[in-house]
């Protein structure tokens, strides 16, 4: 048995749900997070190595199905992970682990642990997914546990069931008329209610209220779980882009380009700390969307590359805002709180993950910024000038907000505030992977570069199925530029 | 010669070697919460400041000895794909060299007069990590070799500049201020931004050495690609980030708010170097600036505009730092009007001497009182005030008028916070208020009010 034969992937979709289990007999919370915390490192072990299998390129011959996998079970390859999805796994398991292990004592008894290893499992089925039916399942059970939360927490859920049900619906009827279409470029019964669905997903304006609803009334873990892995822009690249015509693109980067802007704007004005985040991870998860839309490769490569810095960034952001919601309740911005002195590392945190999210130099952030404006500028100059002017908003509405929270008094307590030790080490290692991402990006961006490129590719491929010989958006370039040696 | 340019290179890497390590030191040691002790982290910056120094001064040498005036360090690609690179260069040119040996040698004095005035201050620490900071931007943007580069830097500088504004940060003022520097530079920076895209887009290359020939600055063309119409887009794009960041009006309200950081680096950074920033981009694009007239009168207005409002200011200012920072202002206008003027070396001149002058000036500033007295005991009496000037002979309306204009310092804030920060937030609190009443209207509860808005700290350039 070598590295290369044992079902990793498995293993990791495994592991949390066979942990989940077990973890929800559990009575004792503070044990519950220990196992909760062991087998979501394991899990994120498994999906490194699943990852590192995937791209490793071996001589070995490739055996399929493969011995272990669910394929032998369903006769098809249900889940397995192509260059898109390779980093987006551990990255995913990433995020559940660091979340779980700075869930504080005082957190412990509103966050269902089970609940959270369960939805790893399925967020992690979701990514390793190419099956379009496959992944509209996975997104709606992903969706059941936010609800069962928001129900034991007796929030109103019927804002977040009505965008949710209307998604989920939009999706099954867009997919149903794609799969009578077969593989070309899908028409407007097909691709209106799919893009539809994704938008509702995705948050975009104006139906994004669901997710401010969904951070003000959930637990912060568990709205943070549900939307850091971006599974709506996933869901824009698997079932969206490849079969996309022109409008369905253009709409999709036109509205991804007013929420963006938007969600800047509104990130500026919030008093609530919830309410803050929930705008700010908005506008950098709609400039993601803006980025796939111009088709370009390097605009493409600039949106797979802010994906990671964005899932990275934002996790880090968001675990720090948690890490003192969990000493303070819910942390409003009307008044300074003068925070620093008490726990400097935290505050040299916030600042960090808050900039490589907004693309400062020297993080992770950065080089996607650059990337994602240049490919917009060269689809659409005005594009590239919105999306310059939403990354400064966010940048002013982040110092802003750091400096009410650490700055402009002094904080008296008579009980140490600072960082616990799992805090620190895990947003130490959110920040190191920004900076050594920032500082190293070859490889990374090499990587998101040639799954842009079959994107095109792909593109290209459902162009020549397309009756009337006409070539959607991005085609033509990317057979001028990228495609044709 | 060979070897001379081989030994200008190791040189060139050595001075962008300095400051990197000052960062990554300070840098790693607050990220791991572990702080040096004082005494290491003033000798740190004494090493890193002299050894820059030598290594800058012996790169002039070298290329005084050589008669090479245009040393490229290539550090290579940071990213290449196939559309796509970010190179990674560094030039020393007669541009680039002055700055760097003048950013070593102030910030050295800065940093050994620090060690002292920030003695067991809470913030001696975050006070050398943000410096650390300024000078590798400043480094950075100096000697870049390319526009994306250049933003590195320029992004450094802004961001420490903002935080050292609010060092004082158990207090409110000091902090509201940084924020609102943080404010003009993020728009400074968007512009600079997009500026640099723009320019990749017209001529394919964000190299200083391809856009702007190959020819050492002063005597650089643009290259044959641009047309004018071109170079007056990128142009008024760089001269709205130079403003920004030299505080050219309608943006040199920033300017007083930054007094309020520590005298130090208020003298070098505002003072002296992050002010003559914009002056120096657009020296390094005056090619650009060659090409359209109608670019380099817009330049040459902004430029005398500026000088006169700050000369008019700063007379009537009643503390001595903001007294010395609209005299700083006065000459950054006069240069960037030099620059616009099409001059090369006078501009350049003009950079240095004012930024050592003011430096010694705001070192001296918290001991002006005891200056002045030593000046009188030594003459033997009272010091004769001097102005009136030219002032005194207009009729009194207008004295007062224009006493009331430089006390209210043009009103630029408030005057952009109406024209553009308010209309902006009140657009967003409607929508929020408006977003707020459908949630609630969709789960089926009683309408809720707008979260008040009424807070302490408001977003910049708004009124608090």
């Amino acid at each position: 048995m070598t590295l290369f034969s044992i079902p990793w992937l498995e293993l990791t979709l495994l592991l949390p749900i066979i942990g989940a289990t077990f973890i929800g007999r559990l009575r004792e919370p503070y044990r519950a997070r220990q196992w909760a915390c062991g087998l979501s490192g394991m899990a994120l072990i498994c999906a490194q190595l699943a990852w590192f299998v995937t791209v490793t390129p071996t001589d070995a011959p490739i055996v399929e199905p493969r011995p272990g996998s669910l394929s032998q079970f369903f006769g098809v390859e249900v889940f397995e992970l192509d260059d898109l999805s390779a980093p987006l796994f551990p990255l995913t398991a990433l995020i559940y682990f660091v979340t779980l292990l700075v869930t504080l004592r005082t957190k412990m008894r509103r966050f269902s642990f089970a609940a959270a290893l369960c939805s790893l499992s399925i967020t992690l089925a979701t990514i390793a997914c190419r099956n379009h039916w496959g992944i509209i399942g996975l997104l709606a059970g992903g969706m059941v546990l936010p609800y069962v939360e928001l129900r034991a927490r007796r929030q109103p859920v019927r804002g977040f069931v009505l965008h949710m049900g209307l998604c989920i619906g939009l999706l099954v009827l867009g997919q149903f008329f794609a799969d009578r279409e077969g593989h070309r470029v899908h028409s407007l019964w097909a691709m209106a209610p799919l893009l539809g669905g994704v938008l509702i997903r995705s948050g975009i304006v104006p139906v994004h209220t669901w997710l401010t609803d969904l951070f003000e009334r959930a637990s912060f873990g568990t709205a943070l779980l549900f939307v850091t892995p971006l599974l709506g822009t996933y869901a824009a690249v698997r079932l969206v882009v490849p079969h996309a015509p022109d409008w369905a693109l253009r709409s999709l980067g036109l509205v991804s380009l007013v929420t963006a802007v938007y969600a800047s704007g509104m990130a500026l004005v919030q008093v609530e700390a919830r309410r803050f985040f929930c705008f700010l991870f908005l506008s950098h998860a709609s400039l993601v969307l803006v980025g796939l839309e111009t088709l370009s490769a390097i605009g493409l490569t600039g949106a797979l590359c802010l994906w990671i810095s964005v899932g990275l960034g934002l996790t880090g952001f968001g675990l720090t805002l948690r890490a003192l919601e969990s000493r303070y309740g819910p942390i409003r911005f009307d008044d300074f709180q003068g925070l620093y002195d008490h726990m400097p590392s935290l505050a040299v945190y916030y600042v960090l993950t808050g900039l490589a999210c907004v693309g400062f130099p020297g993080t992770l952030g950065f080089i996607s910024t650059e990337l994602l404006v240049d490919g917009a500028v060269e689809t659409y100059p005005l594009t590239g000038v919105a999306v310059v002017i939403a990354g400064a908003l966010n940048g002013i509405a982040i110092l802003r907000t750091y400096f009410i929270l650490f700055t402009g008094t002094r904080h008296r307590s008579s009980i140490p505030l600072g960082s616990r030790e799992r805090e620190r080490y895990a947003v130490l290692l959110m920040a190191m992977l920004i900076l050594l991402g920032g500082l190293f990006p070859q490889p990374g961006v090499a990587s998101r570069h040639r799954v842009a490129l079959q994107l095109l590719e792909e593109r290209v491929r459902t162009a020549g199925d397309k009756p009337h010989g006409e070539k959607p958006h991005g085609v033509a370039r990317a057979e001028r530029e990228t495609l044709v040696p | 010669m060979l070897g001379s340019l081989a030994a200008a290179e190791w040189l060139g890497r050595l001075i962008l070697a300095a400051p990197l390590a000052l960062v990554a030191i300070t840098g790693l040691a607050h990220l791991w919460d572990r702080k040096l002790s004082e005494t290491a982290t003033a000798r740190l910056v004494e090493a890193v400041n002299v050894f820059g120094l030598a290594a800058s001064l012996s790169l002039l040498g070298l290329m005084l000895w050589s008669g090479n005036t245009h040393v490229t360090v290539d550090l290579g690609n940071w990213v290449n794909i196939e559309h796509f690179h970010f190179h990674f260069k560094l030039i020393f040119d007669r541009l680039s060299i002055p700055f760097v040996v003048l950013t070593f040698a102030l910030c050295g004095t800065i940093g050994a007069f620090c060690e002292r005035y920030l003695h067991r201050e809470a913030g001696f620490h975050r006070f050398f990590m943000m410096y650390a900071l300024f000078v590798l931007g400043m480094i950075l943007t100096a000697s870049a070799g390319t526009i994306e580069t250049l933003f590195a830097g320029w992004e450094f500088v802004g961001l420490s500049s903002a935080f050292l504004v609010a060092f004082y940060h158990e207090r409110p003022s000091p902090v509201r201020n940084g924020l609102h520097v943080w404010a003009v530079y993020r728009i400074s920076d968007a512009a600079l931004l997009i500026a640099a895209v723009a320019l990749h887009h017209l001529t394919g290359e964000g190299d200083f050495d391809q856009l702007l020939s190959v020819h050492s600055w002063p005597d650089g063309e643009v290259a044959q690609k641009v047309t004018e119409q071109q170079a007056l887009l990128v142009g008024l794009l760089l001269w709205l980030a130079a403003s920004g960041k030299s505080a050219l009006i309608p943006f040199s309200g920033w300017l007083p708010r930054a007094m309020e950081g520590p005298t130090p680096s208020s003298a070098v950074f505002y003072g002296a170097l992050s002010v003559h920033l914009g002056a120096f981009l657009l020296m390094r694009f005056s090619p650009l600036l060659a090409l359209s007239p109608l670019l380099s009168g817009i330049v040459i207005c902004s430029g005398l505009a500026t000088a006169i409002f700050a000369a008019m200011v700063g007379r009537v200012q009643t503390d001595i730092k903001c007294a010395l920072i609209y005299a700083s202002l006065t000459q950054v206008g006069l240069i960037i009007a030099e620059i616009g003027m099409g001059w090369d070396y006078i501009p350049l001149v003009h950079v240095i001497g004012h930024a050592c002058l003011r430096t010694l000036q705001f070192l001296r500033a918290p001991s002006v009182l005891l200056d002045s007295s030593a000046l009188e005991n030594a003459v033997g009496r009272t010091l004769v005030k001097t102005g009136g000037g030219w002032s005194t002979r207009l009729p009194l309306s207008w004295q007062h008028r224009l006493y009331a204009y430089a006390l209210d310092r043009g009103g630029w804030d408030a005057w952009l916070n109406r024209l553009l920060v308010a209309p902006v937030l009140i657009f967003f609190r409607t929508c929020d208020g408006w977003e707020r009443r459908w949630t609630n209207w969709l789960n089926g509860l009683a309408t809720r009010p707008a979260a008040s808005h009424t807070h302490h700290i408001s977003p910049p350039g708004e009124t608090p």
